[in-house]
This record gives C-alpha cells, sequence and structure tokens, in this order.
C-alpha cells in the first residue's frame, strides 16, 4: 500500500495549484450567481415587506417609509434601504396609521412582528408576524389563528396600560390580548414584542407628529 | 479502468430510483428526509435542489477525475458542492422567499448530505460524465421520490391538505403530529416497513 502511495504522490506545489484552481472557478460561479439573483431577492424582500404594511394598516392603499436618525425623521424614496417607519395612505391620500416592528423571544425563536398603529385613536390595527419558528400546529397559530387576528383590530396602545397577553377567554379590557390556550409562550411573546415596541415608539411618533417632522 | 468501459445501461440511471434508493435502501440524507418533509411542496424543493447539486457535483468531479489528485480529492470535493449548493440556495431565495424561510438551514446543510459525497466519492470520480451525469439525476430523482412520498403522507394527515390545497373533508381533524419531528420518523418506519417487506418477499420467491 505504502508502494502505491509513493507512486501516486504528486509535488505539494500540484496539490495547492489544484485546490487553488477549483477554489477559483468556484469563487467565479458564486459571484456570477450573487450577482444574477441579487436584484431578484432584493425585489422580493420589498415586496413582501410592502404587502405586510398593507396587510397591517387596513385600508391603505399607498405607502411612505421614513427613516430615524439624530435630527429626526427622514422620509426615503420608494424603494430605499433603511426604513424604520412605514406610513400608509388611503385612497384619498389621508393616513391610515404607521407599520412598525417589534421582537420577542417565543417558545423557539426570536418572533418578529410588524404591527399598525392608529395614533389618532391610539390603537393597534392590524398585526402580522413576519418571522417565526414556532412549534407547526400550536404556536404558529399565532401567526394564522383568526380568532387570535382578532385581538389587534382595536387594540388599545395608549400606554395608559401596558400591552398584556391574559388566558384565553379573560380579555375584559381594551389593552389586553386574548390568548392562546395551547400557544401561550408563543401568544405572551406577540404581547411582550407590542408592549415594548409601543413604550418605545408611541412617544415618539406623538412628538414627531406634534413637531410636524412627519408629514400630516 | 474496467469500470469505464462499461455501457451506458438502463442500470445506470434506475440504480438509485428502486434498487439503491438512497433513502430508503441506503438510508442515507435521513436528516432531510425527516425535517423538511412536513409539506409536499418543501419535500419536492429540497429534493429537487438535492438533484440538482448531484448532477453538477457529479458532472465536475467526473470531468475533474484525472486531474484531482488522490491526496486533495476530498477538499476539492467539498469545494465543488459547497459551490452548487451555494448557487441553490441563492436560487431558492430569488424563486420564492417562503420556500426558502420554509427549507431554512437545511439548503446549506445539502452541502454535508452523504448522498452527495458517496456518489462523488464511489462513482463520479470513476465514471466517465455522461455515466457520472445520468447516475446522479437517479439518484436525485429517487430521493426527490423518496422525499415526496413523505411528505404527502404528511401533509394530507398533519395538515388535511396537499400542495397547499384542501384534499380532506372539512370534519377531518388534522393529526398535527405528522407534521411534528416524530411523525417524520412514524411515517419513514412505515416507507422501511414496506421495502424490507417487498425485499423480504422477494428473495423467499426466489428460493422457492
Amino acid at each position: 500500500m505504502s508502494d502505491a502511495h509513493a507512486v501516486a504522490a504528486p509535488s505539494p506545489f500540484r496539490l495547492v495549484a489544484t485546490l487553488a484552481g477549483i477554489a477559483l472557478f468556484s469563487g467565479v460561479l458564486l459571484s456570477l450567481t450573487y450577482e444574477g439573483t441579487k436584484p431578484i431577492i432584493a425585489r422580493k424582500e420589498q415586496a413582501a415587506l410592502q404587502a405586510a404594511v398593507m396587510e397591517v394598516l387596513p385600508g391603505a392603499v399607498s405607502q411612505r417609509s421614513y427613516q430615524r436618525n439624530e435630527t429626526g425623521w427622514v422620509l426615503l424614496n420608494e424603494g430605499a434601504e433603511g426604513a424604520n417607519l412605514y406610513e400608509g395612505l388611503d385612497a384619498d391620500g389621508n393616513r391610515v396609521g404607521f407599520a412598525l416592528t417589534g421582537e420577542a423571544r417565543g417558545y423557539a425563536d426570536v418572533i418578529r412582528i410588524l404591527y399598525g398603529y392608529d395614533p389618532e385613536q391610539k390603537q393597534v390595527i392590524g398585526l402580522k408576524v413576519l418571522s417565526s419558528n414556532e412549534t407547526p400546529g400550536l404556536g404558529d397559530k399565532i401567526e394564522k389563528d383568526p380568532a387570535f387576528q382578532e385581538n389587534f383590530t382595536a387594540l388599545d396602545a395608549s400606554l395608559e396600560y401596558p400591552i398584556r397577553t391574559v388566558k384565553n377567554g379573560e380579555k375584559e379590557h381594551p389593552w389586553q390580548v386574548d390568548g392562546i390556550s395551547g400557544a401561550t409562550v408563543s401568544s405572551k411573546a406577540v404581547g411582550k414584542a407590542l408592549r415594548e415596541s409601543t413604550a418605545q415608539w408611541v412617544p415618539v411618533l406623538d412628538n414627531a407628529i406634534e413637531g410636524g417632522e412627519v408629514q400630516p | 479502468m474496467s469500470e469505464e468501459r462499461e455501457a451506458l445501461t438502463m442500470d445506470t440511471f434506475t440504480q438509485g430510483l428502486w434498487k439503491d434508493n438512497p433513502v430508503f435502501v441506503m438510508m442515507l440524507g435521513l436528516c432531510p428526509a425527516l425535517a423538511v418533509t412536513n409539506t409536499a411542496a418543501n419535500a419536492l424543493a429540497m429534493g429537487l435542489a438535492t438533484t440538482f447539486v448531484l448532477i453538477c457535483s457529479g458532472l465536475l468531479v467526473s470531468l475533474l477525475r484525472k486531474v484531482i489528485p488522490k491526496q486533495v480529492r476530498i477538499a476539492s470535493y467539498i469545494i465543488i458542492i459547497a459551490t452548487f449548493v451555494t448557487m441553490a440556495d441563492y436560487g431558492i431565495k430569488a424563486i420564492s422567499l417562503d420556500l426558502y424561510k420554509a427549507l431554512g438551514a437545511f439548503i446549506q446543510l445539502i452541502v454535508v448530505n452523504c448522498i452527495i459525497l458517496g456518489r462523488a466519492e464511489a462513482y463520479a470520480s470513476k465514471n466517465t460524465p455522461l455515466r457520472a451525469v445520468v447516475n446522479g439525476t437517479g439518484m436525485g430523482l429517487g430521493f426527490t421520490i423518496a422525499l415526496l412520498s413523505m411528505g404527502i403522507i404528511r401533509e394530507v394527515l398533519g395538515s388535511g391538505t396537499l400542495f397547499g390545497a384542501q384534499v380532506m373533508p372539512d370534519r377531518f381533524q388534522p393529526w398535527s403530529i405528522f407534521v411534528l419531528p416524530p411523525g417524520g420518523f412514524f411515517v419513514l418506519a412505515g416507507w422501511l416497513m414496506l421495502f424490507s417487506w417487498l425485499r423480504q418477499r422477494n428473495t423467499k420467491q426466489e428460493v422457492a
């Protein structure tokens, strides 16, 4: 066996050259694929997010996106990256509300949500789970369960009382989220994401609207 | 090598479909077979992505079989396989974000799928490009069929749907366990039972 090995042993240079050649070929192939698919992927991600914004702001037909920096809110051009606030407008150009993101740890992984907020009513008016990894059949009900989604058509977000998830069937107040039995951790995580995100954004948004930083 | 003179037979192709089916007979690639077969669409996408990688890496390994020195062959195969897996990864993301989300990390994990490295080492590196491609296609389709036969059962019983369309009557209560990980084991066990029963029956017939 050692004989066969000795006969076949090529120079180290040859070994390195082979690997380098294959790696170079691989690099060329991958950069071509990356460049080819990048615009398609970016377009699809943008479209998915825009569709989600429309979904959480019932009645919205168009949207504007804003980015917050040191000086305040900046209106972004359509398709620009880095937005953290979306504004939905109805057919007459009136504001339906803002779409904001939030996240909290669920049962399996971090749950990321997008929700619609109506600054006049101070209510959450829609919610969509952007990404979650909850147990199929149990925790993933937060994404589709119609009774759970019903919580977010007029959920009080005035911050007088923080948003809380309560046990299934025990919702009494407009700031409470009726949980899903069998998906306690997941539904509580959605409540927590809303509580934390509204606590952070609602005062900022109120100031921005009062100060005229965000176009009326 | 004598193997290279062998004619291209139907068996080159069908080997992976039935006799040496990667999942049901060789018991390879069980990780994706259990993990992403909770719906038929996921199973199909995973099977096709693996087939793509199998064919492309088989072709390239076969073309380079006289160039790659024995000492660095495994490293070379892994680079080649990883390249095509990453291409499949970008491709799936560009085709459908939902599908990409559903398959998650399992696309990238095709790199370590033993079916592919096994084919590269045991077949493509010793055969002509044409034979490698034909054999890889057969293996890939065998893997896809195996995944689909699990995905269809799991989706129909676990969600009452097939490729997202409802197939079970409204009053059917989905058996959620089938879309959960244990359901994967149950369905796989069922198929393996069927296959070993078939094999045993065949051997008995030959003896008799």
